[in-house]
């Protein structure tokens, strides 16, 4: 499944590479429930957000300056940080 | 890359250095950085409120301490002689380690195999995650500003600087480590060990292979 992350720039304990925001990539596996670290840095309690881990081909990110486009990057993100394409 | 460092003076006086040509380490005659004097504040709390006690504190120093790349070798050595134990690795990494009688705590671990095809390599962009409840605390050069930054832009050039030349038709998995996983490389197994024990093969393991910078490689 194709999903884009959010090019979203708020302040705060983010764990979402900024090289990611805005990039297209597909689900890899979906990993479970953890902990929001948006929230739990600064001692808020809120629901648990799925995380995802998500495959970027390096052509997506990069695009000709790639070392080789179809080498892959993988990163897990949480569920509140993707949108569909 | 794997030893690039600053800790050598580069000015040719010899004044300040060991007879090897190594500056001596100052001594820590300092003040206390903000962050040092909180943990030392922190710590003192805890134990005077009667959370923790000094012994309990070292002791969990002490494990810490403890864990080395050889844990991580043995769990490799098996999923290349078990084949029911390789597969339960590859399901669930944290649960296949705690089977065979690894403490690691809370940590969640996957698994990355590597094959013909494809060559996985660990990195944490954001900060210095790393398997330490299994492998103990990780190299200076993985905590780099050099190689976090480099290894998802040109993994292939940070690779060849750990002498390690993949064939182009191999794709590179780089794993960014952001968020409540820590990963563990399963290298493939060289056909030059096929036959050995399962405790000869973890010396052939080594904490390169498992972060994906090298290859398992014979003992010296």
């Amino acid at each position: 499944m194709k999903v884009r992350i959010k090019s979203h720039w708020p302040p705060g304990h983010i764990r979402t590479p900024a090289y990611l925001r805005g990039k297209i990539g597909q689900i890899e596996r979906r990993i479970g429930l953890f902990n929001n670290p948006e929230e739990t840095a600064y001692r808020q309690t809120g629901p648990q957000r799925e995380l995802v881990r998500v495959r970027f081909r390096m052509a997506d990110i990069w695009g000709a300056r790639a070392e080789r486009g179809e080498d892959v990057i993988e990163a897990e993100i949480y569920a509140h940080w993707l949108e569909p394409v | 890359m794997p030893h690039d460092h600053h800790d050598h003076e580069h000015d040719h006086s010899h004044e300040g250095l060991s007879p090897s040509g190594h500056p001596y380490r100052a001594d820590n005659d300092t003040d206390l950085s903000y962050w040092q004097a909180m943990e030392i504040a922190l710590r003192e709390l805890l134990i005077e409120k009667g959370h923790l006690t000094a012994a309990q504190i070292h002791a969990q120093i002490n494990a810490m301490d403890s864990r080395s790349p050889a844990n991580g070798a043995r769990v490799v050595a098996r999923a290349w002689v078990d084949p029911e134990f390789k597969a339960a690795l590859l399901a669930d990494a944290g649960a296949a380690s705690r089977a065979m009688g690894f403490d690691i705590g809370p940590m969640h671990l996957i698994a990355l195999e590597n094959t013909k095809e494809v060559h996985n390599v660990v990195v944490c962009t954001l900060c210095s995650c790393y398997p330490r409840n299994l492998l103990g605390l990780p190299p200076d050069w993985y905590k780099s500003r050099a190689y976090r930054s480099r290894t998802v832009i040109e993994p292939r050039k940070v690779l060849s600087e750990f002498g390690l030349e993949l064939p182009e038709q191999m794709q590179v998995r780089v794993h960014d480590s952001t968020a409540d996983m820590r990963y563990i490389v399963l290298p493939a197994q060289p056909e030059a060990s096929l036959g050995l024990t399962e405790e000869e093969l973890a010396a052939w393991v080594t904490r390169d292979s498992m972060i994906g910078v090298g290859l398992p490689q014979a003992p010296q």
